[in-house]
C-alpha cells in the first residue's frame, strides 16, 4: 500500500493582527477577567524583559536570553496548566515559569550565576516538581516524556508540558521524546516555541518540512500548529491538549507560530544576519498589542488602565531588581554542599580547601 | 607580520587551510553568515561559498555523523561545536565511530576530521558553557587531543590538525580568546601534533599546563623567580598522544613536577602525567608530585565561579609546598 500523507496542518487563529476576531471565540473566553490577567501578565513580563536586558548591559547579570515576541505563547500555556502538572522548561520561558511560581527574582538569580534561581515554590507554596532551566538544546523533552510515563504508571491525571524552539526541532532528543510519548500514549505536551530563528539559522534551512507540527505525524500523535501571537488560540489549543493528556488519550505537538523579535541573547547581534525589514513587519503581529486591541474593542480596557498597569509594572519589576540584588552571594562552599546527598572524606577535604582560598581571596592576595 | 588573538589565529588558519585544499570544508551551527557565534569562521563563507562553509541544522549527533561520511568521501571537514558542553549529543558519533573506523577498517577508511570547540570556564557564562573534559576524549583510544594557548600554536597545529588523517578534538581556551595579541606569521607552518612546548627553561620544578591557565602558571613562574625558585614551564598543547619524553626529560633536570589544569582534579589528564612521570623517573623525583586543578563537583554558576577557577597564587603556593617537602 502506498500512503501519502498531505499533512495539511491550518493554523488556528482567533484573533488577526489587529485584535478583531476572525471566527468565534471559544466559550471560555467570555470571562474577560481571565483575558485581562492574560495581557496584564503579558505587560509584565515584557516590562520585566526590558530591564533584564538593560541590567545585563549594565554588568549587572549576565548573558540574558530576551523572550521578547513570546509572551502569547508562555503566558497561555502557563495559565492552562494545573498547579500540580510538571513544566520542563528550555531557557527563554521565563513567562510560563513565572505563572508556574517561579519569580522575577528567581530568574534573574539565575541569569545572575547563581544556582538558586532554580529553588522555587509553586503558586499554592508546595515545593516545586517543575524542572530547572533546560540549555543543553531539547534534552528536556525526554525527561516530560519521562515524567508522564511516571504519570501514567501511577495512574495519576497530571500532564508533563515541554517546550523546545524551532532549531531544538532537529535533534533526535526531540524526535525521540515525541516518537516514545506516540508509542506509550503518554500524558505529555510538546510546545515548539516557533520564534522562526535558531541564533542566525532560519526556520526554512533548518528543517524542509513545510510546518514544524507535522512532525507529530510520525510520532502517531496529533500535531497542531496555532498562532503563537495570539493567546486565545495558545490557551484553547493548550486547554484541549492537558484535557487530551489527562483524560488518558496520549500527546500532542504543539507548534506556536510567533517571532523573535529580539537578538537570541544579549551576547548576540541579529542585524549581522536578519534583515531589518523582516523584524519591522514582525512588529505588525506582536501579540502583546493584539490583544490589549481586543480588550480595548470589549470596552474593558482605556488608556487609563494601560497607565495604571505599566506604573504597577514598573514597581514590581524594580521589587524584584531590588530582592535580586540585596540577595547575598552563596557561600562558595556551596558547590560542594548540594553535591552529594553526603559528602565523602575527599570531597570534604577540597572543600576545606576551598574555604581556606576563599579566605585568602577575601585577605586580597590572589593574583 | 599581524598581530592577532587566538580566536582571529583560528580564522587564520581555516583561511589558510580551505584556500590551499578545496577538499577542506567547514560547517557547524551558525558557521555561515554568523560567522560562529565567537566569529572563528568569519568571512568564511563568503569567500568560499555556501557550499563548503555549510550552516547545519541544530544537530551535534548529525554533525558528528556527517563528518564521518564526508571526510571517507576525501573531504576534510572541520565541524564546528559551539560550546565543548554540546559535544555530548555527538559522543555516540565520536566515540564509537569517528575513533575506530580506521581501526575496524584496517586503514581502508581514514576520516580526516577536526572536531573544534571552545571551552574552559570563567567568562561569566551560562551553566553548561563553561566545560573542561577535555580527558574523557583523551581516554577514547583513536582521538588526538589538542589544545593550543597562543595565538601562534592555536594557527600552527589548527593548520597541522586539518592536514592530519586522524581525526582530532581541537579544543580552543575560551578565556583567553581575545586576551592576547602576538605575531604570527600567515605562512602555512604547522606545528607538530604530537610535541609539547617549552616556553621557560627552569631548573628547580617542573611546571606542565595547557589552553588558558598556562598564563596563570607563567606568571606563577615569574612569581617564583623572583623568590629564587626556577621554574621551567611546560605547555603540553597536544594532549593525546602525550608528550611524555619532553616532561620526563624536564623533570629529570629539575627533580620535582607540578601540573596545572582546569579540569576537575580527580581522573583527570594531570593524573595521567603524575602516573607516567613516576613510572619513568621515580627514583629522580625529589618531591611527592603536586597537583593545582578544579575541584570535583559540578562547576559552579559565574557568581562563585573565582573560587573555583585556578589563581597564580594557587600555583605558587602549591610550587612552594612541594620545594617545602623536598627531600
Ligand atoms: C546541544 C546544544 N547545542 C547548541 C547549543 C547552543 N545554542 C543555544 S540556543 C541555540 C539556538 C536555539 O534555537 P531554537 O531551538 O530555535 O530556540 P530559540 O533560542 O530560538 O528560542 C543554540 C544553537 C545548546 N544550547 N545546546
Amino acid at each position: 500500500m502506498t500512503f501519502t500523507s498531505k499533512s495539511a496542518v491550518t493554523q488556528v487563529q482567533y484573533l488577526d493582527d489587529e485584535g478583531n476576531v476572525v471566527q468565534p471565540l471559544p466559550a471560555w473566553a467570555d470571562d474577560l477577567d481571565l483575558l485581562i490577567n492574560f495581557y496584564k501578565n503579558m505587560v509584565l513580563v515584557r516590562t520585566y524583559d526590558k530591564k533584564a536586558i538593560a541590567l545585563q548591559r549594565t554588568g549587572q547579570m549576565g548573558t540574558y536570553p530576551s523572550h521578547l515576541g513570546a509572551e502569547a505563547v508562555g503566558i497561555g500555556v502557563g495559565s492552562a496548566m494545573a498547579v500540580d502538572d510538571v513544566y520542563v522548561p528550555y531557557y527563554r520561558d521565563m513567562p510560563t515559569m513565572m505563572m508556574r511560581g517561579a519569580s522575577m527574582a528567581h530568574n534573574l538569580l539565575y541569569w545572575g550565576g547563581s544556582e538558586r534561581g532554580s529553588y522555587f515554590n509553586r503558586p499554592d507554596g508546595a515545593l516545586s516538581e517543575d524542572f530547572p532551566i533546560c540549555v543543553p538544546i531539547a534534552t528536556q523533552c525526554t525527561h516530560a516524556a519521562g515524567i508522564a510515563a511516571a504519570f501514567k504508571l501511577r495512574g495519576e491525571r497530571r500532564v508533563a508540558v515541554t517546550s523546545i524552539g524551532d532549531g531544538g526541532t532537529s535533534k533526535g532528543d526531540f524526535l525521540e521524546a515525541i516518537n516514545c510519548a506516540g508509542a506509550w500514549q503518554l500524558p505529555c505536551v510538546f510546545v515548539i516555541n516557533n520564534n522562526q530563528w535558531a541564533i542566525s539559522v532560519p526556520r526554512a534551512i533548518q528543517c524542509g518540512a513545510p510546518t514544524l507540527a507535522q512532525k507529530a505525524v510520525g510520532a502517531g500523535i496529533p500535531g497542531v500548529q496555532v498562532d503563537g501571537n495570539d493567546i486565545i488560540a495558545v490557551f484553547d489549543v493548550m486547554k484541549k491538549a492537558l484535557e487530551r493528556a489527562r483524560s488518558g488519550k496520549g500527546a500532542t505537538l504543539i507548534e506556536a507560530v510567533s517571532y523573535r523579535l529580539s537578538d537570541h541573547t544579549t551576547a548576540d547581534d541579529a542585524t549581522r544576519y536578519r534583515p531589518a525589514e523582516e523584524v519591522n513587519d514582525a512588529w505588525k503581529r506582536e501579540p502583546v498589542k493584539r490583544l490589549r486591541q481586543y480588550l480595548h474593542h470589549q470596552g474593558v480596557w482605556n488608556e487609563d488602565k494601560e497607565l495604571a498597569w505599566q506604573s504597577e509594572c514598573n514597581q514590581q519589576v524594580q521589587a524584584a531588581v531590588e530582592q535580586y540584588l540585596a540577595t547575598a552571594k552563596e557561600p562558595p562552599e556551596a558547590m560542594f554542599d548540594y553535591h552529594f546527598e553526603s559528602l565523602s572524606e575527599p570531597l570534604a577535604s577540597q572543600r576545606e580547601q576551598l574555604i581556606e582560598k576563599a579566605m585568602r581571596m577575601a585577605g586580597g592576595e590572589h593574583g | 607580520m599581524a598581530k592577532v588573538t587566538l580566536l582571529e589565529a583560528v580564522n587564520m588558519a581555516l583561511h589558510h587551510e580551505m584556500a590551499a585544499d578545496e577538499n577542506v570544508v567547514c560547517l557547524g551551527e551558525d558557521i555561515g553568515t554568523n560567522g560562529g557565534v565567537f566569529r572563528a569562521t568569519v568571512g568564511l563563507k563568503d569567500k568560499f561559498g555556501f557550499r563548503r562553509v555549510m550552516d547545519t541544522p541544530l544537530a551535534e549527533g548529525l554533525i558528528g555523523g556527517l563528518t564521518i561520511g564526508m571526510a571517507s568521501q576525501g573531504l576534510r571537514p572541520v565541524a564546528e561545536f559551539q560550546f565543548q558542553g554540546f559535544i555530548f549529543p555527538a559522543m555516540e558519533q565520536i566515540i564509537c565511530q569517528a575513533a575506530r573506523m580506521r581501526s575496524r577498517t584496517r586503514g581502508r577508511i581514514t576520516l580526516p576530521l577536526v572536531y573544534r570547540a571552545p571551552f574552559g570556564g570563567f567568562i561569566h557564562a551560562p551553566e553548561h558553557h563553561s566545560e573542561s573534559v577535555e580527558a574523557l576524549f583523551a581516554h577514547i583510544p583513536g582521538l588526538r587531543v589538542v589544545i593550543p594557548s597562543s595565538p601562534a600554536r592555536a594557527y600552527g597545529l589548527l593548520l597541522a590538525a586539518i592536514r592530519s588523517n586522524d581525526p582530532v578534538m581541537f579544543f580552543e581556551p575560551k578565556r583567553i580568546y581575545r586576551t592576547n595579541r602576538h605575531e604570527v606569521a600567515d605562512d602555512g607552518q604547522a606545528l607538530p601534533l604530537d610535541v609539547a612546548f617549552i616556553l621557560r627553561e627552569g631548573s628547580d620544578i617542573t611546571l606542565v599546563s595547557w589552553g588558558a591557565s598556562v598564563n596563570e602558571t607563567l606568571l606563577a613562574a615569574d612569581r617564583l623567580a623572583d623568590e629564587g625558585i626556577n621554574a621551567e614551564v611546560i605547555d603540553l598543547a597536544t594532549i593525546k598522544p602525550l608528550d611524555i619524553d619532553t616532561i620526563v626529560n624536564s623533570v629529570r633536570k629539575t627533580g620535582r613536577l607540578c601540573i596545572v589544569h582546569e579540569a576537575a582534579k580527580s581522573f583527570g589528564v594531570g593524573a595521567e602525567i603524575a602516573t607516567q612521570v613516576q613510572e619513568q623517573c621515580f627514583y629522580e623525583l625529589k618531591a611527592p608530585i603536586g597537583r593545582v586543578a578544579g575541584y570535583d563537583v559540578t562547576m559552579p554558576y559565574y557568581q562563585n565561579e573565582q573560587y573555583y577557577q585556578i589563581h597564580t597564587d594557587d600555583v605558587v603556593l602549591e610550587v612552594k609546598k612541594i620545594m617545602e617537602r623536598s627531600a
